[in-house]
């Protein structure tokens, strides 16, 4: 999933502060997984941001909703009217919903609520890990199934720096283990450690963000 | 005998046999030129070549390049050390010509400090590339000569092919983990092009011993010259530091107790490295000492003296 973290109330209220009529926008994937922007989120920043007026003595109404995703245009028909009603739409989606949620109602201001962070997975209750860095060339089987892109500090594709330590990794060694380490680790459970001892050459990365904007297109699906 | 690749001082020493011994100079951390000059000064005779550090632990510092053009006026043959944190692979070309342009021989290439650790944590780092895909890039310079595109390195289709004559360094820590794959990072820095390697600097002799031999094993030593890493120990205070606070280096307890035991812990300090020096060159396939000598540059001309390797050998 897309990973995002809530900002800071104060910097959400100051990018608002102008609005008459808010809409407070959810998007009921990701976001709603990793418990950034769903439902109950909304609904808690909805009832902060009233609190907060009411004690400045602002006066601004302010409205909930949340569709299943915001990257998808077909879900907005749900909630048009209310974006057509609103000053400004707060999304609590990822970047790629609330640039959507811009690109379907051109003419609307929308502002993010969240900080978009990294595709990631649930490791536990409440804790997020980053998994994949989107390069456009999956190298999971050379690694045995451990990313060196998005899991090493620096990406390195053929082993572990100097600064993998008691299977850590230096930038931060409470939190981060040596992504090299568990690549390691792995490709011995396999028996296929001797695989990495092949030299990888420089890696293609047109394929992913440093080739631009990315598209793609299925000749097949479109219509 | 085979031809040089480079030429350079360095590559010389080692290929005639002569137990080699480099230093390092830090870059200022200004346009300060008088820093260099007293540092040079320091080293110059001293050592066979000296590493030109590339914005070490992540802090901004005069360029490697530049410092090494104006080490090379102070009559030092500098190791320009080149990471991949700061350039992708069309800068580091594009500079690796540059200094061979300038008459720098030696590149030491390296990943490189992430920027967490230095003045800028805030910065985007780059990471094109890793220390054994740019050896082998260099590597397709001089011998392929060509770029890493596949292109001829010349001017155009007429033009003559000039690619750089270099000698090709890599870095080696015996002390990181995983520890078994530590020998394999060197066999593949041998494949990808690396003619010498300097070491972390070495306090746990048990532990490099025990890598040292994994590497005669495999026949390293034999690909690839081996300089082990040393780093005199001031105070008791840096000797804790780098046993507490640096990752992939370990500092035994009898370095702590040594110093702690010293009056002059200096003294101790330089006194533990010439032992180090000593038992080092007594290790089969140990081809030379790489002094770090960290913000301590005045003090190589004694540790090399009293470890019995001065003068250097004209080449």
């Amino acid at each position: 999933m897309i990973t995002a973290e809530r900002k800071p109330f104060g910097e959400i209220a100051d990018m608002v502060q102008d609005a008459k009529k808010l809409l407070i926008l959810g998007c009921g994937s990701c976001v709603t997984v990793c418990m950034a922007g769903g439902e109950k989120e909304v609904a808690m920043l909805a009832s902060a941001m009233r609190l907060a007026n009411r004690k400045a003595g602002r006066k601004a109404d302010i409205r909930e909703a949340t569709i299943e995703r915001q990257c998808d245009r077909e879900w907005f028909d749900k909630v048009a009217e209310d974006i057509e009603w609103a000053d400004a739409v707060l999304s609590m989606a990822c970047g790629v919903g609330a640039q959507f949620c811009g690109e379907a109602f051109e003419g609307k201001r929308v502002v993010p609520a969240l900080n978009t962070k990294f595709y990631g997975a649930t490791e536990r209750q409440g804790v997020w890990v980053e998994r994949c860095a989107g390069c456009g060339k999956c190298v999971l089987a050379d690694f045995g199934g451990v990313c060196p892109i998005a899991r090493c500090s620096k990406s390195l594709l053929n082993g572990p720096c100097g600064g993998s330590q008691d299977g850590k990794c230096e930038v931060d060694p409470d939190r981060l283990d040596c992504g090299w380490q568990l690549i390691h680790d792995r490709m011995k459970l396999l028996g296929l450690l001797d695989r990495l001892e092949a030299v990888q050459p420089l890696k293609d990365w047109s394929a992913g963000g440093d080739g631009g904007p990315g598209r793609i297109v299925r000749e097949d699906a479109t219509l | 005998m085979n031809a040089l690749k480079s030429g350079s001082r360095l590559e010389q020493v080692l290929a005639a046999g002569q137990f080699a011994v480099t230093a390092e100079l830090g870059p200022p951390k200004s346009a300060d030129v008088e820093v260099i000059k007293t540092k040079a000064a320091s080293l110059k005779s001293v050592v066979d070549a000296v590493n030109i550090t590339d914005n070490q632990t992540a802090i901004v510092r005069m360029s490697s390049i530049a410092a090494g053009a104006l080490a090379m006026k102070e009559g030092l043959e500098p190791v320009i050390q080149i990471t991949c944190r700061d350039r992708n692979r069309i800068a580091i070309q594009s500079d690796v010509l540059g200094a061979c342009a300038l008459g720098l021989r030696n590149i030491l290439c390296l990943t490189g400090d992430h920027q967490v650790f230095g003045n800028h944590p805030t910065s985007r780092n780059v990471y094109d590339m890793d220390s054994i895909q740019l050896l082998a890039m260099l590597k397709g310079m001089r011998d392929g000569k060509k770029f890493a595109c596949g292109d001829d390195i010349r001017n155009g289709k007429n033009a003559p092919v000039v690619e750089p004559r270099i000698f090709i360094g890599a870095a080696a820590n015996p002390f990181g983990d995983p520890f078994e794959f530590r020998v394999v990072r060197l066999a593949k820095k041998a494949a990808a092009g690396a003619d010498f390697v300097q070491t972390q600097c070495i306090y746990d002799m048990e532990r490099f011993e025990r890598w040292m031999k994994q590497v005669r094993d495999r026949g390293l030593h034999e690909k690839v010259k081996i300089l082990a890493g040393v780093t005199p120990l001031k105070s008791l205070g840096m000797a804790k530091h780098m046993r507490d606070n640096v990752a992939g280096l370990t500092v035994p307890d009898f370095c702590i107790e040594r110093l702690e035991k010293a009056a002059d812990k200096a003294a101790e300090g330089i006194a533990i490295c010439v032992e180090q020096i000593q038992k080092l060159r007594e290790i089969p396939g140990v081809a030379g000492v790489h002094i770090m000598a960290i913000e301590w540059e005045a003090k190589v001309p004694e540790i090399v003296n009293r470890a019995g390797l001065a003068p250097r050998p004209q080449v």
